[in-house]
């Protein structure tokens, strides 16, 4: 019997494709630096379908199923793209349109996500509730405020003043708009810098921090543990107050590659201040294929000029009358 | 005896190979593809943030700071001393520095950008990969990525800038372009505009020394391109990290004093 070359081939093609097919999937879960560190490098999108917090009909329900998933996704992109109800002239019709161009969730890449929600501790994946101590913060702060929103620079959030965005912080959340970030790595170093934050610079040798200065980011140290970089930060300073919390907060983060787009993303917050328990997320972190841009916030500042200069003139108006 | 004098004169030759073999270079550290590694922290130690031109002692641009904020002499970073503005660019430099307690990008907390956030008198820190460096500086945490191997053009104008860089035997030459004119070079109202091409050069000069040296070519402000060079100088304090000067809130009165509330009569 004379074996055809064609056959033989065949049988050559499938033995390499059976032999190499092993090799690939060792070299996605194996992805490492030129020094040989696993490899969490990349630009990457936050945003991600699931909210921070699961609606509270869900209750304890983890998952979607892939149709349930669909439909929520157009419910939600419905919600934000809807024209709010707001009477033109007054103050709440001045806001964002998260309909529009640039804006708008349909634009850009999302993460696939079929949980209910990024939160999974507490079981209900919500926010623990404020302790007593961190509502009398929260209602001073308000309260201090009151009558004084515009009377001055210090007086705007932290965004409108270009100090920190809150969603660039420890724990990494998706934002309103810009919900990026890039991880570069350097051998015994990680930098995590959110498109509209301060690169984070994050030593991988577990080092403790010897001084006792407290920062607007906090101060982060790294470790490997396998394929995993485990990220404890401490030492918030008292400005901050990241959703009410106190300087003492305690973030833990895990980045763990999952293939070759996706790098997993979870945290833990700590602050018994401020809530009754420690609380969780995860979400996945997907390749964005693009570059993120330089974020010059204070350089273009022009809202902070306008916001105060705008309630100046209503204020003069209101002398003259 | 002849062979005696010439093993001699060959082993003098060959300790004098390796005593200039053994310089500087050997020392630095290097990275894992045989490049000088430039990763550390690093700071300039002059007044060229004050003024980049030789300069005597002056007083501090408000008399009442006293000695401590008057700006101290310095005998330039200039390649030839003095930067060879066109007449016309040269009378725009003369208002900036008439004009710098107000106009002055830095005391806005504005990006350096390149090259001033290299002098400028705090550090910064690089991090290099293969294909990639970092540097973050620590003044209102300015950040530049340098695409080593890059060829690609700036695909619009930033603050610090956009960085290709590749690798001259141990010299890295860093091309930057799509730098946006805003910036100034120094606290004297020294400029280049927008249509400013820069090129730098990081050299190991020793274990703890690179030099750096600046060409910036820009036909819009200056009659001919000219250089600026000076040493880094490594951190070498232990436990050193990088720390916040987010200087935002510190220019608000600057910026937006003017817009607040009067206060009640």
């Amino acid at each position: 019997m004379k074996h055809t070359q064609p056959t033989y081939l065949v049988s050559l093609l499938a033995a390499l494709i059976v032999l190499t097919v092993p090799l690939h999937v060792c070299a996605q879960e194996q992805r490492k630096t030129a020094w040989g560190e696993p490899d969490l490098a990349g630009a990457y999108t936050e945003f991600t379908i699931a909210p921070l917090e699961r609606p509270e009909e869900l209750g304890t329900k983890e998952y979607f199923t892939p149709a349930e998933a669909e439909i929520f996704q157009l419910q939600r992109l419905e919600e934000v793209n809807q024209d709010d109800e707001t009477e033109p002239g007054t103050q709440a019709d001045v806001h964002y349109d998260f309909g529009t161009y640039a804006l708008s969730a349909n634009e850009g890449i999302t993460s696939p996500n079929l949980r209910t929600s990024i939160i999974i501790i507490p079981n209900n994946g919500r926010i623990p509730p404020l302790v007593p101590a961190a509502i009398t913060r929260r209602d001073a702060r308000g309260d201090a405020r009151l009558g004084h929103e515009f009377d001055g620079p210090e007086n705007r959030s932290l965004t409108e003043r270009c100090i920190v965005w809150p969603s660039t912080l420890p724990p990494i959340l998706p934002g309103g708009y810009n919900s990026n970030l890039q991880i570069f790595q350097s051998p015994g170093y990680v930098i995590i810098q959110g498109e509209m934050g301060d690169p984070r610079i994050i030593p991988t040798d577990g080092r403790i921090v010897t001084d006792s200065l407290p920062q607007w980011i906090g101060n982060s140290t790294g470790r490997w543990e396998g394929a995993t970089l485990v990220i404890e930060t401490t030492g918030f300073n008292d400005n901050t107050a990241w959703r009410n919390a106190t300087a003492n907060m305690h973030v833990t983060e895990w980045l763990t590659r999952l293939d070759d787009d996706t790098v997993e993303y979870r945290f833990r917050v700590e602050d018994p201040q401020t809530w009754a328990e420690p609380w969780e997320g995860v979400y996945p972190l997907t390749n964005l294929n693009g570059l993120l841009f330089e974020y010059a916030c204070t350089e273009g500042n022009y809202g902070m000029a306008n916001i105060l200069s705008g309630e100046r003139a209503v204020e003069q108006q209101a002398e003259k009358q | 005896m002849k062979p005696f004098f010439i093993t001699l004169f060959l082993q003098i030759l060959l300790a004098a190979q390796q005593v200039y073999a053994a310089g500087p270079l050997i020392e630095f550290p290097r990275a894992s593809d045989g490049h000088p590694d430039f990763s550390g922290v690093w700071q300039t130690l002059s007044s060229a943030h004050w003024n980049i031109e030789p300069h005597v002692a002056a007083a501090a641009v408000l008399p009442a700071l006293g000695a401590q904020f008057a700006v101290p002499p310095g005998m330039g970073v200039v390649a030839g001393g003095t930067i060879p503005y066109l007449p016309e660019a040269k009378a725009q430099r003369d208002r900036n520095f008439t004009a710098r307690l107000l106009e002055d990008p830095e005391g806005k907390c504005y990006l350096g950008g390149v090259p001033r956030s290299t002098y400028m008198p705090y550090p910064f820190q690089i991090f290099q990969n293969i294909n990639e460096i970092v540097m973050v500086y620590q003044f209102a945490t300015g950040l530049r990525r340098i695409n080593v191997g890059g060829t690609e053009e700036a695909p619009l104008d930033s603050w610090m800038g956009w960085s290709n860089a590749r690798w001259d035997g141990d010299t890295l030459l860093v091309e930057v372009s799509g730098l946006n004119g805003l910036t100034w070079l120094d606290r004297a109202g020294n400029y280049a505009s927008a249509n400013a091409r820069i090129t730098e050069s990081y050299t190991p000069l020793g274990p703890n020394h690179v030099l750096y040296e600046v060409t910036i070519i820009d036909a819009t402000v200056f009659a001919q391109p000219w250089k600026i060079s000076m040493p880094l100088y490594r951190i070498v304090d232990a436990d050193f990290r990088l720390l916040e000067f987010k200087c935002e809130q510190f220019a608000e009165e600057k910026l937006y004093g003017h817009l607040r509330k009067p206060e009640a009569q």
